[in-house]
């Protein structure tokens, strides 16, 4: 059984490294990453909510929908260990 | 063959890492063992959606805020601010999904008194 | 001195006199931290939910170092329970008021209906209400999972 889970392992290791031959170099600017939106967001975030720190703004303003569901997680979360740790003690 | 690895040596860390966590997962009959394993396959994806943000001789995403008033920012000189959000977003979900795993965990070593694999199927009956 | 000294002394239970000592030296300086962190999110590293894993690794260090149930004098169950709940309500109603004074929900820049400021600035604020909703919520939830999972749900005595 540890015999076909590593040998899983290594096929999957094999084809993630054989798909790392597309990826950009490591701290390229011209990356696909950073070249679309994010240069938007560098620009017009600081004119557009007076905030500094690029991260809060974008975390708060333009995703703030994701983080109050973020919020939601975590209260669900909490809620579900106080349910399966207290609910049935015998 | 070794330029290829020497140039994106940092993905190859990533695939390390990532199928150290994976082995874990699938490999260990310890329930234990396969949170961890899952924990740290989160932290390589994290690891690596951070490093898609970096930019060489860049600064951090916490700007001039009279630069950037003024429109005098340069795209080039600050980092993508974007793969920090999501990997924040990822960062609190990973540690309800922890807290939630762990208390699934207990709830188990009440009712079976042991967290192998094995051990668990048995007490059940297959 | 000879105050702390007789407060560190006199609680029963909890762990060794030098982690009780450095615990009871260290709890405020994390809370300031804390809350810095909280504050001053706009302007450094920082925000909603790092300040509030700050606050709540205060009151875990000192369930750590005394107990659980020395840290419920400092933090009830119930106000756990309400720090949650505000702290969820102040996100979630924050984005409603904004949608009932003619804007979109979580769209900051329609409160200049209620309070004229330009939109930016509106924007900047809304941020820091809606990161102190996200910091109350993540303090309150990171201090009951530790008491569960510490105490394997009974809440009465941990680590």
């Amino acid at each position: 059984m540890k015999v076909f889970a590593l040998l899983a392992t290594a096929l999957t290791g094999a084809i993630l490294l054989y798909g790392t031959a597309d990826f950009p170099a490591w701290g390229d600017p011209e990356s696909p990453a950073s070249t679309h939106v994010s240069a938007y967001f560098i620009e017009t975030v600081v004119r557009d909510t007076h905030m500094p720190n690029l991260v809060a703004a974008v975390l708060g303003d333009y995703r703030a929908y994701d983080t109050m569901f973020e919020l939601v997680v975590i209260y669900c979360a909490g809620m579900a260990v106080l349910a399966v740790l207290r609910g049935a003690r015998s | 063959m070794l330029e290829e690895i020497v140039a994106k040596y940092n993905y190859w860390i990533y695939v390390v890492l990532m199928m150290i966590g994976f082995y874990a997962m699938i490999g260990k009959r310890n329930m234990v063992k396969k949170l961890l394993g899952m924990n740290i396959f989160q932290t390589t994806i994290i690891l690596f959606f951070i490093s898609t943000g970096v930019k060489r001789d860049a600064g951090i995403p916490i700007v001039d805020k009279y630069a950037g008033l003024a429109g005098e920012l340069e795209v080039a000189a600050v980092m993508n601010p974007l793969p920090h959000v999501l990997m924040l977003t990822a960062i609190v979900v990973g540690v309800s999904v922890t807290g939630v795993a762990l208390a699934v965990l207990t709830r188990v070593y009440r009712e079976y008194g042991t967290l192998e694999e094995d051990e668990i199927l048995e007490k059940i009956g297959r | 001195m000879r105050r702390f000294r007789e407060q560190v002394q006199n609680t029963e239970g909890g762990t060794d006199l030098i982690i009780r000592t450095s615990v009871r030296l260290m709890v405020p300086f994390i809370q300031l931290f804390g809350l810095y962190v909280i504050v001053h999110g706009h302007y450094s590293p920082g925000g909603g939910f790092q300040g509030g894993v700050l606050l709540g690794s205060a009151f875990i260090l000192l369930a750590l170092a005394y107990g659980v149930e020395y840290s419920k004098k400092y933090m009830s169950e119930f106000a756990n329970f309400l720090t949650v709940n505000i702290g969820v309500f102040i996100f979630v109603g924050f984005g409603i008021l904004c949608a009932l004074v003619g804007g979109f929900f979580l769209d900051y820049g329609a409160m200049a209906n209620v309070f004229p400021m330009p939109l930016p600035e509106w924007r900047y604020w809304g941020v820091f209400v809606v990161e102190v909703g996200v910091g109350m919520g993540v303090m309150g939830i990171m201090v009951s999972l530790y008491w569960d999972l510490a105490s394997a749900g009974s809440r009465k005595e941990g680590l």
